[in-house]
């Protein structure tokens, strides 16, 4: 039973998404699978220290041996017991462009994963899907790599300098009254490192005294911003809006915690599409709630700007809302745009404070102008304004792919998290072995995946991700359904059982908030 | 009902404060076409003294042509972290070349210069550890402390007596409690050059006291990498140290290296640990080939030429001599630092006078040729906020007579300004 959200007719389309429970059998199995494996962690320790097994790993200088340890033993217990027994999962050199198909660099190891050397030999023609390459701008040929080619020959690659200084390009200039263009605001700004973006953009707009209200599923990068900001943070449930509600009725009502002054602003951040869930926020609940409650949205479209909405421009679109409702629309080139960097785009005001006040604009330098000129001619391709319609057939595939490639696996029986509108596939994997088996299996049948386990997931819930590309062709698709079908019966994965709880009905527990205060 | 009232009165402030139109950072110097040795700023042409491009390489056929032989093989963006297929055989080259070329085991690449550092000391430096660091660090030092949460102990820069006794200030606090002080780790993070002040930390007793009271060293060669030293390894090859005792080097590729992104080199036991931890390495995008490449490239030509290093020295000391004797305007830093500070001599009050004294100084150089900018500071954010200045940067394209054309210009101007 798929849920569908009325609410006053603020969605204009079904919001489809689910996310199954997990079967209890699969759940005990996985604690035992931990169990065992931390038993033996101690074991192979227990061995190491008393000089039974030889200890690989690198050490301390003899020189420095009676400093203060670096790094307590049970920080890195997870890593020297767990993690690398699976490490060859992850780090995967490759050698080609990252499109739809890619060249890997065989490795092998010899000493369980302890080091790894290289064959020489190159594996070709693996499918790709694990690059976050929605729209397959990744291309070595084409407009795009021309354009990218003449600017960087004219150029150079580097900058030298930082935005306030000397580093002010021309090119940067264009790209920011483009990215304005597209997003439907009045000004945008942009800077070399998506990460980045987040980390020094927040502190800059929120301090002590103001209040944020973040995901629990945030990213890194937005998290590390919150706390550097000094504001205070309290987290709601998960694209929950009657958590987010209840926070913001106590915020307003109840004002700072000791002082019971009135909060000076009330920030909300929430990511486009979440990329460990695939799921897509509740955008229309979230602006309602804001204009209710006066207190300006954040929101980090890096995952879903080019990869959803009818034309390409992301989760405002996709709903059919304003952009001038969202007060900070943020989000990076890296994903659909096949280049690096992020952006920030929002009201003149907004734009011109940042300018002024941005660590990045002061302290750090500026983008790289052939990436520059790769993001302007590839934006144009999705807006159509190179004359010919490429980019429109791009966003409709990926569209189609991500639909088709959903239902496809759902009808197998696996359990796939999110939206259905979203091209990142979560499919769960739950116990430890399987991470490592699965992402090997897949390998070895010539398909690249991703495999997460703990500490990016919660520690039961490990999963393997497809992220979809409007490079890849149906026969590519079914291709790769077919082997994960196999893999799916080889390693018993298929633990749906077509239960889908409607989100409503899930216990609504009071929210606990955590508050830090740095 | 309360409720509903309360909700309906509170008002929050704005967003953000409006600016004023003519606040000084608010417009930017627009560069037209490459900001390489002749500049073309707001449309004038000048010659370059204000983007650091040391080495010159931001122009070098060799560089763009092993960068355009990247993109052709690569495309631009590498669509996705070092953890999920977004980690390329040039990556690998880079890694290798860079701790090849600095004699250390392994170095990690960034994708950006100021994450780097800013990713490195939270990687290490936790809640309770203890952190000496200068007064004069540069901001993205400072975020990485501020992520880190430790404890902060600033002495005065260049100041080893203050270090000293802030050492054994902790030292007789950690024979108070030995248990905590058995698990505290400690560290000292100075800069190689550093960028607000343009002197050398001096390393050599840094390491006399990094033995003496048992505390790590964070080394941050912006600046110095490419810079100092007979081969351009930085502060370690120009003081003669051997590079095992430093535990941690960072340096960024934006400068001499004219490319994007950093680095950090040192052991394996350490540098491992930031593939894990390192927030701005785990959870970005890495670094676009072609700016791998290019950096690469840029690397072959510094062990190629190992003179340029000596030459670039000897312009820095031939400018350092002539501006001195400018009334009004006062050099800071040292005679070999390619990246200097001109001060006013006698501020007129207020910090905001200064800036626009300053502004038209460089603006008069402007107009007749020479490129110059302010140094620009965040001023509300910075522990410590150096004073206003001009940033002059000589690279080793910059010929005697162009030298010597700065130096007569900002005389000139500093007369017409100031007096």
């Amino acid at each position: 039973i798929n849920h569908i959200v009325h609410n006053g007719g603020l969605y204009k389309r079904p919001f489809n998404e689910a996310f199954e429970e997990t079967p209890m059998l699969v759940a005990v199995l996985t604690y035992v699978g931990y169990g065992v494996l931390t038993l033996f962690g101690y074991l192979r320790d227990f061995m190491r220290q008393w000089k039974i097994e030889k200890c690989q790993n690198a050490t301390e200088r003899d020189e420095q041996k009676d400093f203060v340890p670096l790094y307590q033993d049970f920080e890195n217990f997870y890593n020297r017991n767990l993690y690398m027994r699976i490490r060859d999962s992850w780090n995967r050199p490759i050698c080609s462009v990252p499109g739809a198909k890619v060249d890997m660099m065989e490795r092998v190891s010899h000493d369980y994963n302890w080091t790894f050397t290289y064959t020489g030999r190159v594996i070709k023609g693996i499918i790709n899907m694990g690059s976050y390459n929605y729209l397959g701008f990744a291309q070595k040929e084409g407009t795009c790599q021309e354009a990218a080619a003449k600017v960087l020959s004219q150029y150079g690659a580097g900058v030298c300098s930082t935005r306030q200084e000397m580093g002010n390009l021309d090119k940067h200039e264009e790209l920011e009254k483009l990215v304005a263009r597209f997003l439907g605001v009045e000004s945008a700004m942009t800077y070399g490192m998506g990460f980045a973006t987040n980390s020094m953009n927040i502190p800059a707009l929120v301090g002590k005294g103001c209040l944020i209200l973040s995901d629990e599923l945030n990213h890194a990068s937005l998290v590390l911003g919150a706390r550097l900001s000094g504001a205070t943070i309290r987290i709601f449930k998960h694209n929950n809006m009657q958590s987010l509600e209840k926070l913001l009725k106590d915020a307003i009502v109840h004002g700072q915690p000791r002082t019971r002054r009135p909060w000076k602003k009330i920030l909300i951040l929430v990511e486009g599409i979440y990329s460990m869930e695939g799921s897509i926020v509740r955008l229309p609940e979230v602006v309602a709630l804001k204009k209710k409650y006066k207190s300006y949205l954040y929101l980090d479209e890096a995952h879903s700007i080019g990869a959803l909405g009818p034309s390409g421009r992301g989760v405002v679109d996709y709903f059919g809302l304003n952009p001038e409702d969202v007060d900070v629309m943020m989000g990076t080139f890296t994903k659909s745009f096949g280049a690096a960097g992020g952006y920030i785009g929002g009201k003149k005001e907004l734009i011109d404070y940042l300018r002024t006040y941005s660590h990045s604009a002061v302290y750090a330098t500026s983008m790289s102008p052939p990436v520059v000129e790769q993001i302007i001619t590839s934006m144009k391709c999705i807006m159509g304004e190179d004359g010919t319609t490429v980019g429109k057939a791009r966003v409709q595939q990926l569209a189609e792919n991500t639909r088709y490639f959903r239902r496809r696996l759902k009808e197998m029986g696996f359990i796939i998290y999110g939206n259905e509108d979203s091209p990142v596939v979560p499919l769960m994997l739950y116990m430890p072995a399987k991470i490592g088996a699965f992402g090997r299996e897949m390998l070895k049948r010539n398909i690249g995946v991703v495999v997460v386990g703990f500490p990016a997931t919660p520690i039961i819930e490990s999963r393997a991700r497809f992220c979809l590309s409007a490079a890849h062709t149906k026969e590519m698709l079914d291709t790769a359904l077919k082997e994960i079908n196999e893999v799916g019966d080889l390693l018993q994965l298929k633990y749906s059982r077509h239960r889908l709880v409607p989100l409503l009905d899930r216990p609504f527990d009071e929210t606990t908030y955590e508050e830090t205060e740095d | 009902q309360e409720k509903e009232e309360l909700i309906e009165e509170w008002q929050p402030e704005p967003l953000v404060p409006p600016i004023p139109k003519d606040h000084p950072a608010l417009n930017y110097n627009i560069v037209s076409g490459p900001p390489s040795h002749i500049i073309t700023v707001n449309g004038k042409k000048c010659i370059n003294f204000a983007s650091f491009n040391f080495l010159g390489l931001l122009d070098n056929e060799k560089v763009k042509s092993a960068a355009q032989a990247s993109l052709k093989k690569y495309g631009v963006g590498t669509c996705g972290p070092r953890g999920f297929y977004g980690t390329f055989d040039v990556h690998l080259e880079l890694e290798e070349r860079l701790a090849k070329f600095m004699r250390t085991e392994e170095a990690i690449i960034y994708s950006y210069g100021f994450a780097t550092i800013a990713s490195a000391i939270p990687a290490y430096s936790k809640r309770g550890d203890i952190v000496f660091v200068d007064e004069a660090a540069c901001f993205a030092i400072q975020k990485g402390l501020q992520a880190s949460r430790s404890n902060i102990k600033l002495f005065k820069h260049n100041d080893m007596t203050d270090l000293e006794r802030l050492l054994k200030e902790q030292e007789t606090e950690d024979q108070k409690n030995p248990r905590k002080a058995r698990v505290t780790r400690r560290f000292i993070v100075v800069e190689g050059l550093y960028m607000n002040t343009g002197d050398v930390c001096p390393l050599p007793e840094l390491i006399k006291m990094k033995y003496k009271y048992k505390v790590r060293i964070f080394l941050e060669e912006s600046l110095s990498f490419g810079v100092l030293g007979e081969h351009g390894r930085g502060i370690t090859e120009h003081f003669g140290i051997n590079i095992d005792d430093i535990d941690l080097i960072s340096a960024n590729m934006e400068n001499s290296l004219a490319s994007i992104g950093g680095f950090c080199c040192g052991r394996s036991f350490i540098i491992d640990h930031q593939r894990l931890s390192g927030q701005g390495y785990c959870f970005s995008a890495s670094l676009p080939p072609l700016l791998a490449a290019a950096a690469i490239e840029a690397l072959n030509i510094m062990e190629d030429n190992p003179d340029i290093f000596q030459t670039l020295r000897a312009k820095c000391e031939r400018i350092h001599k002539a501006l001195q004797g400018i009334s009004g305007l006062k050099v800071v830093g040292e005679s070999f630092s390619p990246a200097l500070h001109l001060q006013l001599e006698e501020s007129c009050g207020s910090r905001e006078n200064d800036v626009k004294l300053l502004k038209r100084v460089v603006d008069y150089c402007v107009n007749s040729g020479v490129a110059l900018t302010q140094a620009r500071y965040l001023e509300k954010e910075e522990k410590c906020l150096p004073p206003p200045s001009i940033r002059v940067v000589i690279t080793v394209e910059q010929t005697e007579q162009e030298l010597d054309k700065a130096a007569s210009l900002l005389k000139e101007a500093a007369q017409s300004v100031l007096n």
